[in-house]
């Protein structure tokens, strides 16, 4: 380490010093200077009525909206599909008319499931590019730290990617919608089918430490009696060695564990218990559940300890819940448009279940956004939703009403066999209240229309 | 010496700049100018702590922690002004640091990164284990708003940017003070040698727990903006990656410089930002995209530390004395810290050994 000794010409550096914080700061303040958003208001002729720039995001050609999501970090493996289905989903659209003539414009940043940056990359899209509304953003710590901003920035907060049952508080947040089932509801079901197909069994529960998985066990408390519950461990998704909670699900011994967790750690889990000869039945919850994001995990996580597993063989047996039509059942006509889509404009990535879920969700938007009108405002495409929606891909009716913000009530069980999600029984709707019953859905599912375009 | 009216100058002339850029830009960059307002706060208190006492922590994100769950509690629970809010969330987390200082005025080198880390990593998760106090996962609403005297229309981003601003500058203000004084002289006298120091009179393990609280209080406050700013305070937001990214920023700028503390945040909230937008404008594919911004901020911090050992300020200083000629030169407190007494005094006989 060098250590001169000489006189030090404080003063004249002290100058620079200051001179230079002042220039660098007013650069830094120039080169920040970005455009803001330049609305063009020309106006294209059309048939009934002119589009106009009716509110933010969108102008006359194109509709502006973004979404945060998890394209690295814990959370990416798997949801990271979803936002380019989504985009793949607008594409198809836009090549087809778009909504009233105008393009779709999807811009999807990456916050890596950690909430400081989506609080930030969500200010981006709101403050900056001034989006018309946020679409899917993913994921539920990370959505609930940007909630409270675009309900006060009122902007339309759509189709909130998890099933947390907090996206359904009208009052508090009315600008801010779920669409898949809930997880409250999620839990009902699943608990339902343990309580009635496992009786007698020793069941234990292993989550998410946080609303996700609070919100799961809470509906699988409503069915599940305590007497057969030997065991709850929880997780935080920022700490992968789940090692002890799997030791101590395996000396309850559990002979069913129901699982509310995201792929990462539902193959974790499966991983864990391998290592330790421990193989009870596996109840996993919808968004941990995808067959093919699973396989693909497991065996890289075995590959990265050093062992050769097969993925397909592991998943087998799985129980999990569906609320969209299962990937297999190429007959059904949304399958059939979905597999159109992505074949033409999403092809390098797997068709898997969050390719069907991205494809679907968009497709709901779609939906929305031609109910809101030709030229609509912020309000008009909350109005529009809390009017209620066509079913579209789901297999149960939505819930939205002006009181009622949740999406799809209703799931079916499914078994992964071979790697392909194969549906068990009815389709089973019910509510978030402990009391409320589960019953067999018995209303018709729609179908796709021939375009794929969702009627005005 | 440099005097206090001429270091009040460049906080006013900052000041005023900070104003008229929020003014100007869009609310976007109000909201940036507080995320650089909030990271500068506690990296400067880190750069501190490390630069100038020698003690390294890996767990400021911890303290951040405090101050922000301090600052949720009493605007929930009590509806304090925000003024007394700050005040006693800088002494709730300046508590804490005493405690941890006291016991990292023990610890040497990895030890005290040890100790530390586990106490960035443990800190957050009791947020799980209480959570009817901390609302666990799902955290804690902070309601802040703008006074009513600025008008409906005033933007909240803007108010914002400028408390986070305001706080920044008078901390910074106050470190600078204190930077010149006795007490920084101590802090630097006890990091290159501590026995040295001890037997000129320095009361070694008082100076590193005081250096510890000071630093401790700078996150704390930092945490308590990042409260009001974020509008939420849930442990998702202090997680290891904080921690680091403090450090990170504070050897990017370079350690033991306040103004150095500067540029390493405007790197580090910048930089992503500005990645993204390029990846994103380019239509990179996602899974590319995404990944540009990692891949850039390593490019970054590699590229610092070979073109700049000594962080932006210590590179900027060099260019200076291109232009200033070779007179004025370095003096040796402004080099980074030897990480022990031990290795400077090792490497001091090594630098004896050889001329």
């Amino acid at each position: 380490m060098k250590r001169p000794q000489h006189l030090i010409h404080r003063a004249r550096r002290r100058r620079w010093q200051a001179a230079a914080i002042v220039t660098v700061a007013a650069l830094a303040a120039a080169a920040c200077s970005s455009s803001s958003s330049s609305n063009s208001t020309s106006s294209s002729g059309s048939s009934s009525s002119a589009l106009t720039a009716s509110a933010p995001g969108i102008t006359p050609t194109q509709i502006l909206i973004g979404s945060h999501q998890p394209l690295t970090g814990p959370a990416a493996p798997g949801y990271d599909l979803i936002a380019p289905a989504s985009a793949a989903y607008f594409s198809y659209v836009n090549a087809h008319g778009g909504v009233y003539g105008r393009k779709i414009v999807y811009k999807y940043l990456n916050d890596a499931y950690d909430p400081t940056t989506t609080a930030s990359v969500v200010r981006q899209l709101v403050l900056q590019d001034n989006v018309y509304a946020l679409f899917d953003g993913l994921g539920t710590p990370t959505h609930l730290a940007v909630v409270q901003f675009l309900n006060s920035e009122k902007v339309p907060d759509v189709f909130v990617a998890s099933g947390c049952e907090c996206w359904n508080s009208p009052t508090a947040d009315p600008e801010t919608f779920g669409w898949q089932i809930d997880y409250v509801r999620e839990g009902k079901i699943l608990g339902q089918y343990v309580k009635q197909h496992f009786a007698g069994k020793k069941v234990a529960y292993f989550y998410q430490d946080d609303e996700f998985g609070q919100d799961g066990v809470k509906g699988l408390n409503d069915e599940i009696p305590a007497s057969m519950v030997v065991s709850k461990q929880s997780y935080v998704d920022t700490n992968v060695n789940i090692a002890p909670q799997v030791a101590a699900l395996r000396a309850s011994g559990a002979q069913v564990v129901i699982s509310f967790s995201i792929p990462a750690f539902t193959a974790l889990l499966k991983l864990n218990s391998l290592k330790l000869g421990f193989s009870p039945q596996l109840v996993v919850s919808n968004v941990g559940s995808d067959a093919i994001t699973l396989s693909g995990l497991l065996e890289a996580y075995a590959k990265q300890g050093g062992a050769t597993v097969n993925g397909n063989a592991l998943t087998n047996g799985i129980i999990t819940d569906g609320y969209l039509p299962t990937l297999g059942d190429t007959s059904n006509s949304w399958i059939s448009l979905f597999s159109k889509v992505h074949q033409q404009y999403d092809a390098s990535a797997p068709f898997d279940g969050n390719v069907l879920y991205g494809e679907g969700v968009a497709y709901a938007f779609v939906q929305a956004m031609f109910k809101a009108g030709r030229n609509p405002t912020r309000a008009d495409l909350v109005s529009a939703i809390e009017g209620g929606l066509p079913q579209g891909a789901a297999v149960a009716p939505y819930a939205f009403s002006s009181s009622d913000h949740a999406g799809v009530t209703g799931a079916y069980i499914g078994v992964i066999k071979n790697g392909v999600l194969a549906q068990e029984g009815p389709v089973l709707t019910t509510d978030t209240s402990a009391s409320g019953a589960i019953t067999t859905y018995t209303g018709t599912e729609q179908q796709a229309s021939a375009s794929g375009i969702p009627s005005p | 010496m440099q005097s206090l009216p001429r270091r009040l100058g460049v906080a006013v002339v900052v000041a005023v700049i900070v104003v008229l850029a929020s003014i100007k830009l869009n609310t976007f960059r109000d909201y940036q100018i507080a995320e650089i307002a909030i990271e500068v706060t506690a990296v400067a208190g880190l750069t501190l702590l490390t630069g100038l006492s020698g003690q390294i922590s890996l767990g400021h994100g911890a303290f951040m922690a405090i101050g922000a769950y301090t600052t949720a509690l009493l605007l929930m629970h009590l509806s304090w002004p925000f003024i007394a809010v700050l005040v006693l969330a800088a002494a709730v987390t300046a508590a804490a640091g005493a405690i941890v200082g006291a016991a990292a005025a023990r610890l040497r080198g990895p030890y005290l990164a040890g100790a530390t880390l586990m106490l960035g990593v443990a800190l957050p998760s009791l947020a799980y284990a209480y959570q009817g106090i901390f609302g666990g996962d799902q955290g804690l609403n902070v309601a802040f708003t703008a006074p009513g005297f600025l008008g409906a229309t005033f933007p909240l981003t803007r108010w914002q940017a400028w408390v986070s601003a305001l706080v920044a500058l008078i901390t910074l203000m106050l470190l600078a003070n204190l930077y010149y004084s006795r007490i920084g002289r101590n802090w630097r006298a006890v990091r290159d040698d501590d026995v040295a120091a001890a037997l000129d009179g320095v009361n070694v393990a008082a100076a590193r727990i005081l250096a510890f609280v000071v630093s401790a209080t700078c996150a704390g406050i930092a945490g308590a903006l990042l409260a009001i700013v974020t509008g939420l305070v849930a442990p998702g937001a202090f997680t290891l990656t904080l921690s680091i990214s403090l450090l990170t920023a504070a050897v990017i700028g370079g350690l033991g410089s306040l103004p150095g503390a500067l540029w390493g945040s405007l790197v580090i909230v910048l930089v992503p930002t500005y990645v993204t937008d390029v990846a994103t404008s380019h239509g990179l594919s996602s899974s590319v995209g995404s990944n540009i911004p990692v891949a850039a901020y390593g490019a970054v911090l590699i590229l610092v530390m070979l073109v700049f050992p000594q962080g932006i300020q210590g590179g900027l200083r060099r260019i200076l004395t291109l232009f200033t000629g070779p007179g004025p030169k370095t003096p040796t407190w402004r080099h980074p810290p030897t990480p022990s007494a031990e290795q400077a005094r090792a490497s001091q006989h090594e630098k004896e050994g050889t001329s």
